[in-house]
């Protein structure tokens, strides 16, 4: 029997295949499925299938991230070939559009989806392929295997999201502090200590202080910058770095990194074609721009604080692409 | 288990670029230590900026002057120990002109009444909000990141600061 009552009903997926256990999930003219160890992506071009793999952990790792963030801004490359564009509504699938081979040889392909019909498919498909003790949140040396055939499922650990914070966290009516969380093993020396506030009687409301090394010490997941503070469209979205960065993210705007703690590589390449541009190293205390024609992909070795500083302001996507605005945030 | 590296004005080691088409000065790479240990106390020296928004680095040093903006900014202490203490202003919002942005630097303490202070060490952050008056007081140098949007006394010279 085919059980459809914990699919939504705008996801298309086959019945478990008889040997992996896996479902398989059609989106427009996309087809995703799973074996032991990879995601095969096909789609139509110039009038036959084409299709791309990918180990699976790496994409879940990916896809993880996607809805995460909401499809986050821009491009979320899951690797050289797959991934997702967000138009803040709706949301571009495509496979090689920003490949440089797959476009000149025009087997590319892109499909635009309502938002919601993209992310309950995408959902839909962590749900059935994340096993019991994958987390795909969590760097490697934190969690088990996203291998083999299909054995239970890990829902707590895919449905947390990014964490919408209005003002600061810790102030009455906005998102908690982390007290309840463990320090991430790769953090144990990190102070724990928290300001001392000392408000005259009546301002007890107004004065606000934490410890925020101590807050992303407490990070249960790695790659998810969530906001810290925000001064009208300016938004400090700070994150814990571990292993990889599971996307490649080409960004509609530009956007600045602030290395808070030990050292991250980020390889950087052209946003429209994946030709590599540079490698930066960052370490405490650097901070630099990530320009507006670029996609980036960063290493970090050992679990490190990194500050993502957004510029959330809407419009900004078309004024950087009709030239208005430079890729690249000052000139000197 | 390895030790979690933080940079201070003492000790700071400034990252790099390999570049393998493009420029260097594309990324606006700065190390906030650095540009703290060559700036005299306070200087609020640009080391981000989108646009309207920055982030300043500021080395902290004695008493600052006493700033306010009509919107709310953050200071997260990146070294040292450093006190904020704040003052409301009698008459609201008369420190920094509604819908202005950006710091402003007062001519001493407001007129106004003493809402408290925080004592921050390294990595603690604090809300300096809108239409309050503040001062940073350090006893020996620290740095301060500041989030805010590009006011008068905001210093750009990114030829100096920057990686090329």
């Amino acid at each position: 029997m085919m059980d459809m009552s914990t699919l939504p009903q705008n996801v298309r997926a086959s019945q478990p295949d008889a040997i992996t256990g896996y479902r398989t999930f059609q989106l427009g003219h996309f087809e995703f499925s799973r074996d032991a160890y990879f995601v095969t992506v096909k789609w139509p071009a110039q009038g036959t299938q084409h299709s791309h793999q990918m180990h699976a952990d790496a994409f879940l790792r990916a896809m993880m991230r996607d809805i995460a963030w909401g499809f986050f801004y821009g491009w979320v490359n899951f690797d050289e070939v797959l991934g997702t564009r967000n138009h803040y509504g709706k949301v571009d699938l495509y496979a090689g559009s920003f490949n440089a081979s797959y476009k000149a040889a025009g087997v590319d392909f892109l499909e635009q989806f309502d938002t919601p019909v993209i992310m309950a498919t995408f959902k839909a498909i962590m749900k059935d392929w994340v096993n019991e003790g994958f987390d795909p949140f969590a760097a490697p040396e934190e969690t088990g295997t996203a291998f083999g055939a299909k054995h239970g499922d890990n829902v707590a650990a895919i449905e947390r999201t990014r964490i919408a914070t209005k003002r600061m966290p810790g102030l009455e009516g906005d998102s908690p502090l982390r007290d309840d969380f463990p320090v991430n093993r790769q953090f144990n020396d990190v102070a724990q200590d928290e300001p001392e506030i000392h408000a005259e009687p009546g301002f007890e409301k107004e004065l606000h202080a934490f410890n925020l090394f101590k807050y992303l010490s407490r990070s249960d997941v790695t790659w998810n910058p969530s906001v810290t503070s925000v001064c009208k469209e300016s938004l400090f979205c700070p994150t814990t770095e571990e292993f990889v960065l599971p996307v490649f993210h080409g960004n509609d705007r530009v956007e600045w990194f602030l290395q808070m703690s030990d050292e991250i590589v980020w390889d950087v390449a052209d946003k429209n074609t994946g030709e590599p541009r540079a490698r930066v190293t960052m370490r405490a205390g650097d901070i630099a721009a990530m320009p507006a024609d670029i996609r980036h992909k960063g290493y970090s070795q050992k679990r490190s604080m990194l500050l993502v500083w957004e510029n959330a302001t809407p419009n900004l996507p078309k004024r950087y692409e009709s030239g208005e605005l430079s890729p690249y945030p000052v000139q000197f | 288990m390895q030790q979690t590296t933080f940079g201070s004005l003492e000790h700071f080691q400034k990252g790099s670029i390999e570049i393998i088409k493009g420029k260097a000065e594309h990324y606006a790479f700065s190390n906030i230590y650095e540009v703290a240990s060559g700036a005299p106390p306070y200087q609020k020296t640009v080391v981000g900026k989108n646009l309207k928004f920055v982030i300043e680095s500021l080395r902290a040093e004695g008493d600052s002057p006493w700033y306010a903006a009509a919107h709310d900014e953050f200071v997260v202490v990146m070294d040292g120990d450093v006190t904020v203490h704040y003052i409301k202003p009698d008459v609201a919002g008369s420190l920094a002109p509604a819908d202005s942005e950006g710091t402003y630097t007062l001519d001493g303490a407001p007129q106004g009444k003493s809402m408290g202070y925080v004592k921050l060490g390294r990595g603690h952050q604090a809300i300096l909000p809108a239409g309050v008056a503040y001062q940073f007081r350090a006893a020996k140098p620290g740095v301060l990141i500041v989030q805010t949007i590009l006011g008068p006394n905001s210093v750009e010279k990114w030829n100096d600061i920057c990686l090329q």
